[in-house]
């Protein structure tokens, strides 16, 4: 089977998939049983959404959201990345900051967000480092993990090469460890668009999809509330599928580090 | 001078069982292209003295001597071929695989890629050049860590048993090919196996490893003409006279 097909194929599921959960929505908005204003029906939704998007004012919200996702996601990368690495590289690294990491991981990005704000204020910056916050852990996390177990062989069969440290870590620790540093970048812009979104609830005005979705409940606007979702949604689907599904295929599925599910 | 001198290596380990006495005053020389193998039953300490020469591991006795040098860590002047085909890169072709050492060495770019492609066709691999590891066989993977091993022309090949996870019918087939390759290549062998006829079939000599402690039982000189044949009366003859060493060995 070709990838092209295998991928036009994927596609026609992923919609199978969504439409069925449209339509039992849909069946549920259109029931009686709830209040319009509290379930809007699709046409609604879409409706609201595409009046947002011709007078701009989505496009803003969500590339508010977006820049705030990015900037936050590449400051974790280049904090994570060779913390990581320097954690499972040495071991006084790794003895000093394991012990913070392990406690300050499981701390909700949410629940810093009110000191945050204390400290950084209102707007950008306080959602920008709580979106960074959410998102080094799990970088720094895998990216430990995936140095720990690159296959000791290869780094035999590397310096029996005459590979040097610098060379060793690039040309074999590096892609040795690529299917966990990717599983965690994964991981990682997940946890992004969750914490900016509450983030955005409390420490951001006027523009983000999650100050959106916050104000709109003020004038019970349900319909402004899915159409918001269904962008984060969207552009959260857009990274997973096309950004992160075709990174892998280009390294770890091709190099058979890490393999499509069968059947 | 010999090529390789092992002089009265020792490597003692600790288990929680005691001190091990791994590989114990072990002696002997290798000459110029000589094609050595090392047999004996698991734990006669065969494959940690490969490490030794390989420069892996330090004796806690002893030393290793390579053209008369001291061996102190691994060198470019060995090559190492291991028993798991994990051993080649993934996130490499077998041609990038096989030009890593030159990468190593600093070869040009169009220069490496011309010798990879040689090595390659060596061992009959030129149609596999842009391949990825898992799409290749086991005997394919372990033909590219060869290919690989060779590619930046060390003066000693060091392998450890590279065919045992191979099925029977490969491994021949693999041991054939590596015969022509070492009488292509001249290259000192070592070459560490439990498998008799193929070091029968390999060797220009064989020595035979007795278990706990790891040591020298004996040495056989493997007189018959290239290519063996593996059915020979003679052949036999040296298969039961190894097998003859090893049985004591374990009695």
């Amino acid at each position: 089977m070709t990838p092209a097909f295998t991928r036009i194929r994927s596609a026609r599921r992923a919609i199978i998939t969504l439409l069925l959960a449209a339509a039992v929505y849909e069946a549920a908005a259109r029931s009686g049983y709830f209040a319009p204003a509290l379930l809007p029906t699709i046409p609604t939704i879409a409706t609201t959404l595409f009046g947002m998007l011709a007078d701009g004012t989505m496009l803003w919200h969500a590339g508010y959201t977006l820049y705030r996702v990015l900037f936050g996601f590449a400051l974790s990368i280049v904090v994570g990345l060779p913390l990581g690495i320097m954690m499972a590289r040495f071991q006084p690294v790794e003895r000093f900051l394991l012990p913070l990491v392990s406690a300050l991981m499981p701390i909700p990005s949410f629940a810093l967000v009110p000191l945050f704000m204390l400290w950084f204020g209102i707007g950008n910056l306080t959602t920008i480092m709580i979106v960074f916050y959410a998102a080094t852990f799990p970088v720094l996390f895998n990216t430990w993990t995936g140095v720990r177990s690159v296959n000791p062989l290869w780094l035999r069969a590397a310096g029996a090469m005459g590979a040097d440290e610098h060379r060793l870590f690039w040309k074999v620790i590096i892609p040795g460890a690529s299917p966990f540093i990717i599983t965690g970048l994964r991981q990682a812009f997940l946890r992004c668009w969750i914490a900016v979104v509450g983030a955005e609830m409390i420490a951001a005005s006027d523009w983000g999809l999650g100050w959106v979705i916050f104000d709109a409940k003020e004038f019970l606007n349900a319909d402004i509330m899915m159409a918001s979702l269904a962008v984060i949604g969207g552009i959260g689907f857009v990274f997973e599928r096309l950004v992160f599904g075709s990174l892998e295929r280009a390294t770890v599925m091709r190099w058979g580090m890490m393999r499509m599910a069968k059947g | 001078m010999p090529h390789i001198e092992v002089r009265d290596v020792s490597l003692a380990y600790d288990t929680p069982s005691g001190r091990v006495q791994g590989v114990d005053g072990v002696s002997f020389d290798i000459d110029q292209s000589e094609f050595l193998c090392l047999v004996g039953p698991s734990g006669c300490g065969k494959s940690t003295l490969l490490n030794i020469i390989a420069g892996f591991l330090a004796p806690t006795g002893g030393e290793i001597r390579i053209g008369g040098a001291r061996v102190t860590g691994h060198g470019m002047d060995r090559g190492v071929v291991f028993q798991d085909f994990a051993q080649l890169f993934p996130w490499r072709t077998a041609l990038g695989n096989v030009m890593f050492g030159l990468e190593m060495k600093g070869v040009g770019k169009e220069e490496r890629e011309k010798i990879a492609l040689n090595q390659l066709k060596l061992v009959k691999l030129e149609k596999f050049v842009r391949s990825y590891p898992h799409h290749l066989s086991g005997g394919m993977q372990q033909r590219v860590a060869i290919a690989r091993a060779l590619a930046y022309n060390p003066a000693v090949l060091l392998m450890d048993e590279p065919f045992a996870a191979l099925d029977a019918l490969t491994r021949d087939d693999m041991q054939r090919l590596l015969a022509d390759v070492w009488r292509e290549t001249r290259k000192t062998v070592v070459y560490v196996t439990h498998n008799v006829a193929e070091a029968v079939y390999l060797a220009d000599r064989v020595v035979v490893m007795t278990p706990h402690p790891g040591r020298v039982k004996s040495e056989v000189a493997i007189s018959l003409a290239r290519p063996r044949d593996p059915l020979s009366i003679e052949f036999l003859e040296y298969q039961k006279q190894l097998l003859h060493q090893l049985g004591q060995a374990a009695a």
